[in-house]
């Protein structure tokens, strides 16, 4: 047996850490259904919109001031790759929620380009979520959705709107961007929720 | 980084999985967007496909034109952002 195992080092994480039907990628593949959005953070705001209407905004200055979270997950992209403990930092969603008063179940996350995605609440709490501003040490580039996005790692990545720009709370359950063309509603990778009624 | 190299192919790139779909070649068809009103040969679309779907988009105004989502069941086609498409009946 060696002296540093697979396990110690945090590589060479075998295929059993992976969710069914995936494989395993050492890049960062960038997905895009459009023109890539070049938000500057002078001009970038992040909302939350309530199912009374009432909002709460932050600007780039103040959404810095909140208390910030390193944190390492697994990504599962929907198109098949996985890949494993990446590292990024952000501001919990329950930060964000900390002042925000709702008795709404569902979440629809709304990105600059257009973007939208549906969410529970529920899924977005409880250290799940993050509004994710740095990638590996660096700011998020553009391409993976800087700069900042939404990262809810557990369902699969499109649930982590890149240039992500608010959260409209609602009482219904409506359907994003890819879960109107035949994706899942809700994406447990681990389920294997890739498509409406799996 | 390369961020400003555009990630889009021409409406050409779409032709094969539209040709599935509707039996007949789109790209010489005439698409009118429902953003900007803009109306050009399909061949014009800039269409992403990097992506969970195919999407094309106008290259007027970026409007999401069409969509096509292939899962192991069904084709889903959305055509909600082109107001008409034109497809000549001469060959
Ligand atoms: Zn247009």
């Amino acid at each position: 047996m060696g002296i540093i195992s697979p396990g110690f080092t945090g590589r060479g994480r075998s295929g059993s850490d992976l969710p069914p039907g995936q494989y395993l990628t050492q890049d960062f593949p960038v997905l895009s259904a459009g023109p890539t959005p070049h938000v500057l953070p002078e001009h970038w705001e992040f909302t939350i919109a309530t199912e009374s209407g009432e909002m709460h905004r932050w600007d780039w200055a103040a959404f810095q001031r909140l208390p910030a979270e390193e944190i390492t997950r697994d990504l599962h992209c929907v198109t098949r790759w996985s890949k494993l403990a990446t590292d990024w930092k952000g501001v919990s969603l329950d930060a964000l929620f900390e002042d925000v008063e709702t008795a709404a179940d569902f979440v629809m996350a709304h990105s600059y380009g257009g973007y939208t995605t549906n969410l529970p609440l529920e899924d977005l709490l409880d250290g799940q979520a993050w509004i994710a501003y740095q990638y590996d040490g660096e700011p998020l580039a553009a391409e993976h959705g800087g700069p900042a996005r939404l990262l809810v790692p557990h369902l699969y990545l499109w649930k982590s709107a890149k240039w992500v720009r608010g959260l409209v709370l609602s009482d219904t359950d409506d359907l994003g961007f890819w879960e109107t063309a035949g994706y899942h509603e809700y994406g447990d990778p681990w389920k294997e929720q890739r498509y409406a009624g799996d | 980084m390369s961020a400003d190299v555009p990630t889009y192919l021409d409406g050409n790139a779409a032709a094969g999985a539209l040709r599935e779909v509707f039996a007949v070649d789109l790209t010489a068809a005439i698409g009118k967007c429902t953003g900007c009103g803009h109306s050009a040969v399909f061949a014009e679309a800039h269409v992403y496909v990097d992506a969970p779907g195919m999407v094309a988009r106008c290259p007027g105004c970026d409007n999401v034109l069409l969509r096509v989502v292939s899962t192991p069941n069904d084709t889903y086609l959305d055509l909600r952002g082109l107001t008409y498409l034109r497809i000549s009946n001469t060959p």
